[in-house]
């Protein structure tokens, strides 16, 4: 896919984070907007995988786990695009009933998602568990997860990182959202993570880095990442994004890590995302 | 009143027989196991099925999590670990990653209780079955003894959900049939009587079955049920026996709070109001000596179990 229709896709899915949290007044735009570019181009590229006939059990399918479910915004819209549910369900986000939970569940059924997530730390062990069945399946597809950069203060990411490199649990990809920021402020004042490249590597990982919010990086990485499968050691990419990209006043802060816009600021920014494929 | 007794053993031991059995019969039944092989005597299946078994080390979280992961593909995965780190250690990974999501896990949990003897308080845990039974869609199964153990690990394999099911570290008598059946929501009556209903649990069994002879003695006649499943509750078990007895005593290792007793209270508070006393330990941690010793002290013994009765008994036909 070249790079302006993967662009197009983002600006509508930016368009889609937007709109749904403005119109429940809650939800995790800043984070969204972050990882857009590179969940889009996961599922618009990367992945092998069945939108239109979802299978829980996902055999040979590449496999996606959201560790950071907050972001649900941006994964209900490039799940919805990519064809695994109405578009229109969209609209839906977080109201009663929804099948599009204010976090990621399966609780209700909708296709494209195969675990809870928002409680942070989970998704990095649950992505090693199904890879271990992959091997065991003799399936040789991948499992990728999505992780913040806030979520590795959880002990339980660094029982998974030493557990998969331990056992060579070499068909994961995991990616971290390295946009610096967590709720409270700024990470290095909040917990600093310290060298995180060297903590992934002591921990026995392949570490890749990549700009998130730049298509031919993502792409270059993200197929020396897959390159790197099956040679004895788990993959992590670390992807440098600034969250709220794309949209200029929610950019350079943490402040709108968990704050909707009211109807004028999504005014402001709609305005600067094209509507390329429709609004829901 | 008889009981038949087939031998004495563990019931953590029943568990790594049944799980055995399971290597062989249930090619996508996975194991994972933090680091207690031989306390939670998984040692054989691991043995037998080395490509199935995952030794996640000290890391509880992570073996829930990845044991959620390793249904996605169609395994079916018995993790085990002490009870203590199979439940309050990593309830929110339970809580997220297998109730809520529905995933096809089984919790096995040993060295439950007050029995697990001189480790102490850190490690008896007297809360599980209350944290695990206010979960949604979790099954929550203690079995009696060595055989039910076995049973019960062998017949949730086929069960589609997440269980949890707990048993113990001390070497008891063994009174369920090596042939019984074990379905999953459905009580034993172990003995039919007129006066009360013991309904007991785990190790609790075994004790209520030592009371009836004192029972007997001063004339009581009591039904025993073993209430092998919390939950799903078999309330119409329940229901049928206090007809007949009109009042009830629960025997539990395990806190008041929370356990078996207060799911039977439920169901008399909205069905059928009768007298209940609960043999159980009483808002408190234990602490280091032997398991009978331990349960002698918080009142968890067949002496215990008597005094209830007639205290329940007592109490039938008084209007407060």
């Amino acid at each position: 896919m070249e790079n302006k229709e993967l662009a197009g896709i983002a600006s509508q899915v930016r368009r889609d984070i937007v709109r749904m949290v403005s119109a429940v007044n809650s939800g995790h735009p800043g984070g969204s907007l972050g990882c857009t570019d590179f969940l889009t181009y996961l599922y618009f590229e990367q992945m092998t995988h069945n939108p239109a006939q979802f299978s829980m059990d996902g055999k040979h399918e590449d496999l996606f786990f959201l560790s950071n479910g907050h972001i649900s915004p941006v994964w209900y819209s490039v799940l919805a695009r990519a064809g695994y549910f109405p578009v229109a369900e969209l609209g839906t986000f977080r109201k009663l009933s929804a099948r599009l939970q204010g976090h990621p569940s399966t609780d209700k059924g909708l296709p494209g998602i195969r675990m809870a997530s928002g409680s942070l730390g989970q998704g990095l062990s649950v992505g090693v568990g199904a890879a271990q069945v992959k091997k065991l399946n003799n399936d040789p597809s991948i499992v990728y997860t999505l992780h913040g950069d806030g979520e590795l203060q959880e002990g339980q990411i660094w029982e998974a990182a030493m557990y998969a490199a331990a056992n060579k649990v070499d068909n994961i990809i995991a990616t971290i959202d390295d946009n610096g920021r967590q709720i409270d402020g700024d990470i290095d004042q909040v917990l600093s993570l310290g060298d995180l490249g060297l903590k992934w590597q002591a921990f026995g990982w392949e570490v890749l880095r990549m700009d998130g919010h730049n298509f031919d990086s993502i792409r270059s990485t993200m197929q020396a990442a897959k390159a790197l499968t099956g040679k004895g050691k788990p993959i992590v990419i670390i992807m440098k994004t600034e969250m709220g990209q794309g949209v200029d006043y929610m950019m350079g802060s943490h402040k709108w890590h968990g704050v909707a816009p009211n109807a004028e600021q999504l005014e402001a920014a709609l305005q600067q995302l094209e509507e390329t494929l429709g609004d829901y | 009143m008889e009981f038949e007794i087939f031998g004495n053993k563990d019931t953590r031991s029943g568990f790594g027989e049944g799980l055995a059995e399971l290597g062989q019969t249930h090619p996508n039944v996975v194991a994972l196991c933090a680091d207690l092989t031989g306390s939670l005597k998984m040692d054989a299946f691991q043995k037998a099925n080395p490509e199935r078994f995952f030794q996640t080390g000290i890391a509880e979280a992570n073996m829930i999590g990845m044991a959620a992961g390793m249904t996605i593909g169609g395994k079916i995965p018995f993790t085990g670990t002490f009870a203590n780190f199979s439940t309050g250690r990593v309830y929110d990974q339970i809580r997220q990653s297998v109730a809520y999501s529905k995933k096809n896990v089984k919790i096995c949990a040993s060295h439950a209780g007050l029995t697990l003897g001189e480790d102490g308080a850190t490690h008896q845990v007297l809360e599980d079955i209350g944290m695990m039974r206010m979960l949604p869609n979790m099954t929550v199964i203690v079995p009696a003894d060595f055989n039910q153990t076995k049973q019960a690990t062998i017949a949730i394999a086929d069960h589609e959900g997440p269980v949890y099911l707990r048993f113990g570290r001390p070497v008891m008598p063994i009174f369920v049939k090596p042939d019984a059946k074990f379905v999953i929501g459905k009580a034993d009556v172990l003995t039919e009587g007129t006066d009360v209903t013991i309904i007991a649990c785990g190790h609790m069994v075994w004790k209520s079955i030592e009371a009836l002879k004192a029972l007997h003695e001063i004339g009581i006649s009591a039904e025993l049920i073993n209430m092998h499943t919390i939950k799903p509750l078999d309330e119409a078990a329940i229901l049928k026996s206090i007809a007949k007895t009109g009042c009830v005593v629960t025997a539990e290792e395990h806190m008041m709070n929370g356990g078996l007793g207060e799911a039977v209270s439920q169901v008399l508070a909205r069905k059928a109001p009768v007298p209940q006393e609960y043999v159980a330990v009483n808002d408190t941690f234990g602490e280091s000596g032997t398991p009978m010793e331990l349960m002698t002290k918080y009142h968890i013994d067949s002496p215990d179990i008597v005094e209830a009765v007639k205290k329940a008994i007592s109490r039938k036909g008084i209007i407060i």
